[in-house]
């Protein structure tokens, strides 16, 4: 028989703030994190905006050596961990421990450490790289680190599809709970993907924004950049009741489809099927949606290629759903993204309150759906989707329910 | 716009999509090419190596053809006064 599963911790690194409380005010206030890029030089940069995490200081976070072992996305993500290990409360035994699964996403791992180190074999001919390049630059770091700093024993890994890599990842983490594979999951991404290399393979992609992030506005110029990471932890409903842990919400449903279609166009129909395959495992009519956080980047083509796939999912409920981009505030934090935005919308569901698309100005007529423009809309929605669809055509979408 | 201009912009298309250049003319539209979103990227790269410039965002929805392509790099390179040589 298969568990229920709920979420019993939430922790953010973001633009938005360190900690899970902060992201959420902001989101609620429609505060976008969004600014000009500091950590790095941009001014050969066509492109000069990003949402970024500020004052990052590693050693506020890590003592003595241990910063020098981990890529910045890899301290986002053991950051995140640690929120939301202490935010649910959990109290390690050597058999949870055993019991207990790690599932991180990530789309370029330490990409910024092979760009720092690739700069003194390139460029300052030093000969040599650091030998802590491998263990910074390998995506599977942040899974890593989190067991080794909370000594977890489980399955852990990493799961890489580009901006989906999240959602896939807490889907995968979701089923491994539901189906009694592991007693306790820590699911989510991290992503720091602001070096200069990076940067400039996005810039000549040419969907980044000069300005902002305006999801699903006619004047939209792309997307914008973000950095962080965000994990939640997952528990059979029972054993959450049990120890009286607080229920976020719960997750009822994941659907995932390839688009084979092409590398950076999505089609609609490889999304919406996805979408119908959350529904369907959720047992869901498109009825019962009451939100949708969209995976929204506001580049050209993303935005009316959800709108299609909403409608081709949801058929004439699509235009009574309310939907928002909160990309329009934390950025697209790429690997990170699906799990920032499924914290946006457990708390979205528990709080009775949906954040808005920040930076919103008029609607384009192709992306005919209910936009939450700016302001938070205050309903008590039961169920919710949050999408991901990424470049390389790979989609999974995540089925929420209120904890009520 | 010049005929040498001409030349080398059809064979940046023609070299990018890998197509014979005597398939591409100065009157080919990309969509008549088979040329998507991210050949288009592709091939702008191709020409800011070939002229030496940098093709601004904001001129890059407007480019749809191989003469609406020269018609953008004529004008780059008029205002940065280089003679869209290509780099040594």
């Amino acid at each position: 028989m298969e568990r229920r599963v709920v979420v019993t911790g939430i922790g953010v690194v973001s633009a938005l703030g360190k900690n899970a409380r902060d992201f959420w005010e902001a989101l609620v206030k429609g505060r976008s994190g969004i600014g000009p890029i500091r950590q790095l030089d941009v001014t050969t940069m066509r492109f000069k905006n990003g949402a970024e995490v500020s004052d990052w200081n590693p050693q506020e976070h890590f003592e003595g050596k241990k910063p020098d072992f981990m890529d910045r996305f890899t301290q986002f993500g053991v950051v995140a961990a640690r929120e939301a290990v202490k935010d649910a409360g959990i109290e390690w035994n050597p058999t949870l421990r055993e019991r207990t699964g790690i599932v991180m996403g990530t789309c370029m791992g330490g990409m910024g450490s092979i760009d720092l180190g690739f700069q003194d074999l390139y460029l300052a001919n030093k000969g040599r790289l650091s030998p802590l390049t491998v263990a910074r630059v390998m995506a599977n770091a942040g899974a890593s680190n989190i067991s080794i700093e909370m000594g977890v024993t489980g399955p852990a890994f990493a799961v890489s599809t580009a901006c989906s890599s999240s959602n896939h990842a807490i889907g995968q983490a979701f089923r491994m709970v539901r189906s009694g594979d592991v007693e306790m999951a820590l699911a989510g991404g991290s992503e720091a993907p602001l070096n200069f290399g990076h940067l400039k393979a996005w810039e000549a992609l040419r969907v980044v924004a000069h300005d902002t992030c305006r999801p699903f506005s006619a004047d939209r110029q792309g997307m914008i950049l973000g950095e962080g990471g965000a994990v939640l932890v997952l528990e059979p409903r029972e054993a959450a009741i049990a120890r009286g842990a607080k229920i976020y919400g719960e997750i009822i449903g994941f659907g995932m489809s390839s688009d084979a279609h092409h590398l950076t166009q999505s089609a609609s129909e490889g999304a919406a099927r996805a979408i119908q395959g959350a529904l369907r495992d959720a047992g869901l009519a498109p009825e019962q949606i009451g939100y949708i956080n969209a995976h929204g980047t506001a580049t050209l083509l993303n935005d009316p290629m959800e709108a299609a796939a909403i409608r081709l999912s949801l058929g004439k409920h699509a235009e009574c759903v309310p939907v928002s981009s909160t990309k329009s505030m934390h950025g697209h934090a790429l690997g990170a993204a699906g799990a920032l935005e499924a914290i946006a919308t457990v708390l979205s569901l528990k709080n009775c309150m949906l954040p808005p698309t920040a930076n919103f100005t008029t609607l384009d007529p192709k992306c005919e759906i209910d936009v939450i423009a700016n302001t938070a809309r205050q309903k008590d929605v039961e169920y919710a989707l949050s999408n991901s669809f990424a470049f390389g055509g790979l989609n999974a979408v995540l089925a929420f329910r209120a904890p009520r | 716009m010049t005929d040498e201009m001409i030349g080398r912009v059809i064979s940046c298309v023609a070299k990018t999509q890998k197509l014979p250049p005597e398939t591409v003319t100065i009157d080919s539209k990309f969509e008549e090419l088979g040329i998507d979103s991210l050949d288009g990227v592709n091939i702008l790269y191709a020409l800011e190596t070939e002229f030496s410039v940098s093709i601004p965002d904001e001129g890059v929805l407007g480019i749809k053809s191989v003469r609406e392509a020269v018609e953008q790099l004529d004008k780059l390179i008029a205002a940065t006064g280089t003679n869209g040589a290509a780099k040594a």
